[in-house]
């Protein structure tokens, strides 16, 4: 069957729909790039009136003062530890919860594990910020008899929450994905089931792990109900875990609303919104870098 | 000898613990606004608007604005999700076009929901004039789940066996009557399910509809897809955060949560079971 017998009509239909398709294929890189466009079209002007260094090293965050101070680095801050502290709960639950899942769980309980896993993906993260108002803050402030409960920790335990699933699935995909003969040569080798998941399947699958920490990283940095509701707000260096902080997102969502349009204030929010998007677009790339470097984990690489 | 069968046990105690404490925090969330939440939920609660400055009433408003604002989304979404994933999985070749358009997707699926808000703002709202707005919150939220769809329709793309494809062309059947008769038939309740997964995280969003559709309050229903709509995940928010009644209305606030959580997970339940289903009955 060659190209050459098919009616024209015909051959003319086929690559029409082909480059069709590609170009809807192709819109979302186009969609990306909009993003940045408008990002850069509504942040830029800011860099009129203060420099870059000044924005994202000042350490004063007072929009609406006069003058206006736009010094991001509280909410750099804010937004790393936050970050940081919900990867130290939720990558050994994620990373342990994967291996049971694929390694060690009986086929019933993995299928309800792994909807489990996909529910708590796909709650509500205003529901969860809510979960943390009214739950976990009067306890947190009850139990360290602190000023308020919505602070750092409270912060990084709902963050971990939304964290868990992601780490969780794509882990445990890369543990799947390990080739059956490397475990059997494992066991045939003498080697106890924890020695085999230790010592062969966890370094099988070490890029997709890393991968899935990566993307649970960057799910929690871009997170923005759940700060906005439970981090407390303060814009300021934290000195300690109980202080409140206002991560970037926070900030974006809280002060939006209320900043005239086009004015400084609403430049510097859009600007942290590039900051946001470049370090999250960071992670990805790097993600994405290694699951493709490390993609050809086959029988024949070890 | 003895060591390393302890040191095992110890382990895969760990592990079960993990697992154990994720279902229990899930269960746990959903148990305690189920309890807080029911008797708030009434007959009056999901048909009456809010009254005496949303002190009171109902929620209904939002329960429709949300509705809205999903079916929108998953309106823009979804044509243009499986046209993507059918030209990724059947006309696509390994190249550079394609790596460019898979880091695209990726990248697109790891923008902060925020700066999805920002961009809705920033361009449909304030560039092309739509103001705050169902179309714009629709447009905003449909974009987001674009990747979610796109995922899962090239999975139930990539299930269907090669074979059906071979057998098809070797018919003399031309590579897009095969697609259509053939191909996407037999992966339609795999990319349905995916539909209603992306519903689902549309649904719950608030972020990106804050500053491009989402009302404090309305009076009316919205006539039009220009009108401004009240939205649950928002509508949990301004109550929980802003105002002098936060205390009084902690009843509202809890019922407005379960409906959306019963929504959301509702959805997601839904799609996995017919998911494992789909899996099940497979001819092939």
């Amino acid at each position: 069957m060659t190209n050459a017998k098919q009616p024209l009509t015909r051959r003319v239909r086929e690559i029409m729909i082909r480059k069709l398709f590609a170009f809807f294929a192709f819109l979302s890189v186009l969609l990306l790039g909009l993003i940045v466009l408008f990002l850069f079209r509504e942040g830029l002007p800011l860099f009129k009136q203060i420099s870059v260094s000044q924005f994202l090293f000042g350490s004063a965050w007072y929009p609406t003062y006069d003058p206006p101070e736009y010094g991001i680095w509280p909410l750099i801050v804010g937004s790393l530890i936050v970050t940081m502290f919900a990867c130290l709960i939720a990558v050994p639950f994620g990373i342990l919860s994967a291996i049971y899942i694929s390694e060690i769980a009986p086929a019933r309980i993995k299928e309800i594990l792994k909807s489990v896993i996909e529910l708590l993906a796909g709650l509500p993260s205003v529901v969860l910020g809510f979960f943390g108002m009214v739950i976990v803050a009067p306890w947190l402030q009850e139990t360290f008899d602190l000023p308020t409960g919505l602070n750092i920790v409270n912060a990084s335990l709902m963050l971990a929450v939304m964290a868990i699933p992601t780490i969780s699935s794509i882990s445990e995909d890369a543990l799947y994905a390990v080739p059956r003969e490397f475990k059997e040569a494992a066991y045939a080798l003498g080697a106890t089931k924890y020695e085999t998941i230790v010592k062969v399947a966890i370094p099988a699958a070490f890029s997709g792990i890393s991968t899935a920490v990566i993307l649970g990283m960057a799910r929690a940095i871009g997170e923005t109900m759940v700060v906005l509701m439970v981090a407390g707000g303060a814009a300021a260096i934290p000195r300690g875990i109980f202080d409140s902080v206002r991560p970037m997102t926070a900030s974006i969502a809280a002060e939006m609303g209320e900043a005239p349009f086009q004015s400084g204030h609403y430049h510097a929010l859009f600007a942290t919104g590039i900051v946001l998007f470049l370090i999250t677009l960071a992670f990805n790339l790097i993600a994405d870098h290694i699951s493709t470097k490390y993609r050809e984990e086959g029988s024949g690489t070890l | 000898m003895k060591w390393r069968y302890f040191r095992q046990g110890l382990f895969f105690g760990m592990v079960r613990l993990s697992a154990l404490i994720i279902t229990l925090v899930l269960l746990g969330i959903i148990a305690f606004l189920f309890y807080n939440g029911i008797r708030a939920v009434t007959w009056d609660f999901l048909t009456l608007p809010p009254t005496d400055s949303m002190t009171k009433g109902g929620i209904m408003p939002a329960i429709v604005g949300t509705l809205y604002l999903t079916v929108g989304a998953i309106v823009v979404a979804l044509p243009l999700g499986v046209v993507s994933a059918i030209y990724l999985t059947e006309y696509a070749k390994q190249g550079r076009f394609m790596r460019i358009i898979r880091i695209g997707v990726n990248c697109l699926a790891g923008v902060p929901s925020v700066v999805f808000g920002l961009f809705g703002l920033g361009f449909f709202v304030v560039f092309l004039k739509f103001g705050s707005s169902i179309l714009a919150g629709a447009l905003t939220l449909g974009i987001l789940i674009l990747p979610t769809i796109i995922g899962a329709a090239e999975e139930a793309l990539k299930a269907v066996p090669q074979t059906f494809r071979e057998a098809s062309l070797a018919l003399g059947v031309s590579k897009w009557r095969t697609i259509s008769r053939i191909v996407l038939p037999s992966a339609l309740p795999g990319i349905l399910t995916g539909a209603i997964l992306g519903v689902g995280r549309a649904a719950g969003e608030t972020a990106p509809i804050m500053f491009t559709a989402a009302a404090f309050f309305t009076a009316a229903l919205p006539k039009s897809i220009f009108d401004e709509v009240m939205a649950l995940p928002y509508h949990i928010y301004v109550l929980a955060t802003a105002g002098t009644h936060i205390e009084q209305t902690r009843p509202l606030q809890y019922g407005t949560a379960l409906v959306l959580i019963a929504l959301v997970l509702g959805i997601d339940l839904f799609a996995i079971i017919m998911r494992s289903r789909v899996r099940r009955k497979k001819r092939w």
